[in-house]
């Protein structure tokens, strides 16, 4: 891959951030998610009370939390860029460390959150409910363990080109899961 | 033709076009069986002549690709073919597996027999020792190419063009794993049939385009290389999961239906991105190159590929559509436009590319040749748009008002008729294509 050298000739993908590639993938991913939500929204408007119904058995307080940890973790990746810009490598280190924690604090969380829906509480839950919360909230947590790949990779071979590619990818972990914790949890 | 060895691809591409011709022939016979049912019903039964309709196109695009491959990997990689005699032995074993395989087709003489009886699977009903000997082709195939890369100039397009090469033969092996349970024998069934068109091939595809663009239009490889790169991503990105809209109705569970669905829908986006490519290549592109049929098949194929594999795989690829379409002519009508546009446009593109050089030759015939792509394409295009209406007709009838097989297929005769005669204008337009290319130089003034 050809990387910043020549990405004047990247068209609308030259002025982002990071390698252009990366953004292709972002992209794709956000029109993934954004059809499952549609296919979500599509369901619900099936069955309403059912929807409504599975809908408070999810642990609303949990998904809140999870919210809050993946956006500070997406602070501390921007204030990894920052300190590698300022040529400032362990420090840039430390702020993906810190953003990855909080990325492993989420899946500990999420993995909280399924042990309790498999154990107790999916009898009599709207079926189509069950198997899009699964996949949609399971689709984007295995992006977070890739995510988490990716943040290790970019901290170890650290330029600054692969710290805005990494945490390209690492805001839109988080920027899935703000439009999933709405829909999923929250909308009546 | 700057390399000597690159000369094995004439053969590759004689051996493909042979195949071809029988391929739209059979078909043509095909057409006409569905209107008068009892046609040589007593000497080749309907489903061997399919399985020699499917077959053949399989092999020959194969073939195609293979020689494709053989004629651009030199220029790609700067020298010649690691070596020649491989490559010629490659061919001959293709050739004799695929006659192997029409005579058992035709003759059923080993009915049963493990290794020489014709097996079940719908696509992969090639006996054993076929089986076998296509691996044997591909291994020789990819040590010969592969070889021929590592020690020359490494590039884009030749990256891809192995991915993808490389993908078809690992894939194919799932084609000897046949398990018992019948949900998992479609699973990995489709590990070759949806892998191959909707994945691989799709690499190989989006590499002969690559090259063909370097040539015909001049643009520098340095832009074509992102966007292959970027096409590639997005074919494997859709298409892999996309396999899911294979596995809705086949006892596996619920969920695949959301997989399939979603994953498969987006499968239109790099179909769309190669139209955009083409198009802006070579509508930017200085260079005004002489041979104006490759240039017109490449974009036709991009574009016949977006509308049959893109948008009427689109049509019923939502499992709650295909929950009722599933197995109607709407299938045929897709699978008969997103074979032709992507994978046999593609092959005639290259192919119409590389015979003025492998003949040693000026651009030839040209007018003849762009008259067959207008009938094949238009002939094509009627076929879909006839059979999706007749599958629009039977989807209805069938599904949705519950009237049995057979007497909905008689209603749709009107349908098979016009099938039939966008048939034969095929037919004309791929002989034509075989004359145009294969036959008399004439060169224009």
């Amino acid at each position: 891959m050809q990387g910043h050298k020549n990405a004047e000739s990247w068209g609308p993908l030259s002025s982002l951030p990071g390698n252009p590639m990366i953004w292709i993938l972002i992209l794709s991913e956000l029109m993934v998610f954004g059809v499952g939500l549609m296919g979500f929204v599509i369901a619900r408007d099936i069955d309403p009370v059912g929807f409504a119904k599975s809908q408070d058995s999810l642990n609303r307080l949990a998904g809140a939390i999870n919210t809050m940890v993946l956006i500070t973790s997406g602070l501390f990746a921007a204030l990894a860029v920052e300190a590698r810009a300022r040529d400032n490598v362990q420090t840039s280190r430390w702020w993906l460390l810190a953003a990855g924690s909080f990325g492993v604090i989420f899946l500990i969380i999420k993995a909280f959150e399924y042990r309790d829906k498999i154990l107790h509480n999916s009898a009599g839950l709207n079926e189509n409910f069950l198997t899009l919360y699964f996949l949609l909230t399971g689709f984007h947590a295995a992006h977070v363990v890739m995510g988490l790949v990716i943040l290790f990779i970019v901290g170890w071979k650290n330029n600054l080109e692969n710290i805005e590619t990494g945490t390209a990818f690492w805001h839109m972990v988080d920027l899935i899961w703000v439009l999933l914790f709405p829909v999923i949890y929250l909308l009546r | 033709m700057k390399y000597q060895s690159q000369k094995v691809a004439f053969w590759y591409f004689g051996a493909a076009m042979a195949l071809f011709a029988i391929q739209v022939l059979v078909g043509a016979i095909m057409g006409y069986i569905y209107v008068a049912p009892n046609f040589m019903s007593e000497l080749i039964p309907f489903n061997i002549f399919r399985m020699l309709h499917t077959n053949a196109l399989i092999v020959w695009l194969l073939l195609g690709f293979f020689g494709a491959a053989y004629y651009l990997i030199p220029e790609e990689a700067e020298r010649d073919i690691e070596s020649p005699m491989l490559a010629y032995g490659q061919l001959i074993l293709l050739v004799v597996g695929t006659l192997g395989a029409v005579l058992t087709y035709v003759f059923n003489f080993a009915e049963g027999n493990v290794v020489f009886g014709q097996q079940g699977r719908e696509f992969l009903e090639q006996p054993l020792w076929v089986k076998l000997g296509i691996i044997v082709a591909a291994l020789v195939f990819l040590y010969n190419i592969t070889m021929t890369v590592l020690k020359g100039r490494k590039t884009a397009v030749s990256n891809v063009l192995l991915l993808g090469l490389w993908g078809v033969a690992l894939f194919f092996l799932f084609s000897l794993y046949n398990p018992g349970n019948l949900s998992l024998d479609k699973m990995y069934w489709w590990y070759v049939v949806h892998i191959w068109v909707e994945g691989v091939w799709e690499l190989v595809m989006a590499a002969i385009l690559a090259f063909l663009m370097l040539k015909l239009t001049g643009i520098d490889r340095e832009i074509i290389e992102k966007w292959i790169y970027a096409i590639v991503a997005l074919a494997l990105f859709t298409g892999l999961l996309g396999t899911g809209h294979h596995y809705y109705w086949i006892g596996t569970p619920g969920y695949w239906q959301w997989i399939g669905s979603v994953f498969s829908a987006l499968e239109i986006v790099p179909f769309l991105a190669m139209v955009v490519f083409a198009f802006m290549m070579v509508w930017k592109g200085g260079r005004d190159h002489p041979n104006k049929a490759a240039v017109l098949w490449a974009l036709g194929s991009t574009v016949l590929a977006f509308f049959g594999a893109g948008v009427w795989g689109f049509m019923h690829t939502l499992a709650p559509v295909n929950f009722y379409s599933h197995g109607t002519q709407i299938t045929a009508a897709h699978g008969h436009l997103a074979f032709f546009g992507a994978y046999v446009s593609m092959n005639l593109a290259m192919i119409t590319y590389a015979m003025p050089y492998l003949r040693k030759s000026e651009p030839y015939n040209q007018i003849s040749n762009m008259i067959s792509f207008w009938l094949m394409a238009g002939g094509m295009s009627f076929m879909t748009i006839t059979l999706t209406f007749a599958g629009i007709i039977q989807t209805h009838l069938q599904r949705v008002n519950g009237e049995d097989f057979m007497s909905v297929q008689e209603q749709l005769g009107v349908f098979y008729w016009m099938r039939l005669g966008s048939g034969i204008v095929f037919v004309i337009g791929a002989l034509l294509f075989i004359y145009a290319t294969f036959g008399p130089k004439k060169v224009r003034a």
